[in-house]
């Protein structure tokens, strides 16, 4: 029988009790998000927060977490437990440019299959990859709202719409 | 890509050409904020009425009456009440709540303020897809521009009335769509919806009464105080008031988000000609899905001369629904088995996993369709598939279920030679369920 390979985030973690350190405008940021919220909710800021984490650390690690566990006064499993829900949070690490292709229908029968195709083969990885330098990840992803200029990808957090082989190219060798 | 109105003046577009349009400034000039000043005169309960008079409906997908909903929040309740902007577009094929978001921000905000005074909140939350993420700098400077304006935060305009909103972010879930896991988002949990009873109104975020209301629903709401509420739903049916944004993508020229009366005649018209007609014009129409990926998907020939009228009741009268208005269009080169395919495999990734019938009920779809789509079809797996669908629709703990089971039982009931075709050598035609 094959060796069965756990999905979640524990197959890459090594559990740390290490606690990620931020510089003082950082955490002045973190704290700006909790303002927002009655001060006994503080716990509705875990999500932008877990953006901030992931900005500043390339992904939402276990060292990152500990730290949001301490500043929100949460148990560290709470802040996973909304961590693993949403699909945006990288528990592993990606590239630096996290290449996001939407898979959904109206892009699918636009073209999305040879934006796929061309953006794999110029990069040398399939779907869900990272290239060997830690530059770039490919995934497919569900609809980004960008219908009506399909195909589409979002890299970082910039939309890229219209799509075609040539503006791909045109787009991936801007990426430093 | 386009974005007008047809049809009637644009109101949900007015900005959207307009240079700067998403400035308070350009907002002031082209009668921004006039409305909340008005309504800050008016009751609360005249509010009330005024948006049930238009018969405004959510344009979230639901179409609740807005009014309605306003009106379940308790008076006198001691707790904090809040207004929430469900800015959470998710639903494929929509994506008309992005281009006000983008382009005319302050009419979100003057929405919102005017809620919040009609409902007694005093907090509002504005709930970004995460994905939107690059759009919530321009709410946030929007935010900060109507601060300093007095328009929001303490006294608004010198009434006494104080109200702030903020914005939030998701981080990629479509269940956040609906306004229950919204909240639970919202609150920094996992996107799990909650039951109802007690409906937001009365027990929402923080267990306060909450309204959730869509971006579009809100930027009507200004246009329905300033012309008032019967005007506004003139410009549409008596049912379905005022006017809808539409996301049109797919086969066609012309794609992009249009502003229509509601009660627009017709589809075939709407497709043929404002959109530009068929991307390839070699290639003929051959179904389309109104309203998002979650309504029946339709064929030609539900379309193609039968008048169909765009609004609720035109689109459930030709046997589908409005849904968010996301208008999908897919030419006769498209396999229907293959695009449902791609529907159920968003609806597997997406469905939350609370409850049974929809997380093993998507995930079982997924794998039959794939088995189809393998050239490992089996006997009876159109059966199969409309079979899960029957214990998935109406036994979901909320509408995602249903929302996974109608495309797929539409798609074996409009489109079953899509469905033959994979399978007929081993079926013999066996789909024998009355679909």
């Amino acid at each position: 029988m094959a060796a069965v390979r756990p999905t979640t985030y524990t197959d890459e973690v090594v559990y740390t009790d290490e606690v990620a350190e931020f510089s003082p405008e950082v955490v002045e940021e973190m704290r700006s998000h909790l303002a927002k919220y009655p001060p006994e909710r503080s716990r509705s800021a875990l999500i932008p927060l877990l953006f901030v984490i992931q900005r500043e650390r390339g992904w939402v690690d276990n060292p990152g977490v500990n730290f949001l566990a301490n500043f929100l006064n949460l148990e560290v499993t709470d802040v996973w437990e909304t961590a693993t829900f949403y699909s945006m949070f990288n528990l592993h690490k990606v590239g630096r440019h996290h290449i996001q292709i939407c898979k959904t229908l109206s892009c699918k029968i636009m073209g999305e299959p040879g934006i796929t195709e061309h953006v794999c083969s110029k990069l040398g990885i399939h779907p869900g990859e990272t290239t060997e330098d830690g530059k770039y990840t490919v995934s497919l992803v569900e609809c980004l709202g960008s219908c009506g200029t399909a195909p589409m990808m979002q890299i970082g957090f910039d939309y890229h719409e219209d799509l075609t082989t040539e503006k791909v190219d045109k787009i991936l060798d801007s990426l430093k | 890509m386009e974005i007008k109105a047809i049809g009637c003046e644009p109101l949900q577009l007015k900005r959207m050409h307009i240079e700067n349009g998403h400035t308070l400034k350009v907002y002031r000039e082209t009668g921004g904020y006039v409305s909340l000043k008005k309504a800050l005169e008016m009751s609360p309960d005249d509010i009330i009425q005024t948006v049930k008079d238009s018969s405004l409906r959510g344009r979230g997908g639901a179409g609740f009456p807005t009014g309605m909903k306003w009106s379940f929040v308790p008076k006198d309740s001691p707790k904090s009440k809040y207004v929430v902007c469900n800015a959470d577009e998710s639903e494929p094929g929509s994506f008309k709540d992005r281009y006000l978001l983008e382009r005319d921000p302050h009419a979100l905000i003057e929405g919102m303020i005017i809620a919040g005074y009609t409902l007694g909140a005093s907090t509002g939350y504005i709930y970004y897809r995460g994905e939107y993420n690059y759009l919530i700098a321009v709410m946030d400077r929007a935010l900060t521009e109507a601060r300093e304006a007095g328009l929001l935060g303490e006294n608004i305009l010198g009434t006494g009335f104080s109200m702030n909103i903020h914005t939030h972010t998701g981080a990629g879930a479509y269940i956040c769509g609906e306004e229950t896991a919204l909240l639970s988002s919202l609150e920094g949990f996992r996107g799990h919806p909650r039951m109802k009873p007690p409906f937001p109104a009365v027990e929402g975020l923080y267990a306060s009464p909450t309204v959730v209301n869509n971006v579009e629903t809100f930027t009507s709401v200004p246009q329905i105080i300033e012309m008032g509420g019967t005007a506004w739903r003139d410009l549409g049916t008596e049912k379905s008031g005022g006017t809808k944004l539409w996301s049109i993508s797919g086969h066609v020229k012309k794609p992009g988000v249009y502003e229509l009366p509601m009660g627009y005649t017709d589809m075939e018209k709407f497709i043929m000609e404002d959109c530009g007609g068929m991307l390839r014009d070699d290639k003929k129409l051959k179904a389309v899905i109104p309203g998002g990926s979650s309504v029946y998907i339709m064929n030609a020939g539900q379309i193609l001369g039968k008048g169909v009228t765009l609004d609720y009741e035109g689109l459930v009268e030709a046997g589908s629904m409005l849904g968010t208005g996301g208008m999908m269009v897919m030419d006769e080169t498209v396999d229907v088995m293959e695009t449902t395919m791609n529907l159920s495999e968003f609806y597997k990734h997406e469905s939350c996993g609370w409850c049974t019938p929809c997380r093993e009920g998507t995930d079982w779809m997924v794998k039959i369709f794939h088995r189809i789509a393998a050239g490992n079809g089996k006997p009876g797996d159109a059966q199969l598939l409309l079979d899960i669908c029957d214990n998935i629709e109406g036994k979901s703990f909320c509408p995602l279920g249903d929302a996974a089971a109608w495309p797929v039982q539409s798609a074996i009931r409009q489109f079953p030679d899509d469905f033959m075709k994979w399978l007929d050598k081993k079926t013999n035609g066996s789909i024998t369920a009355n679909v």
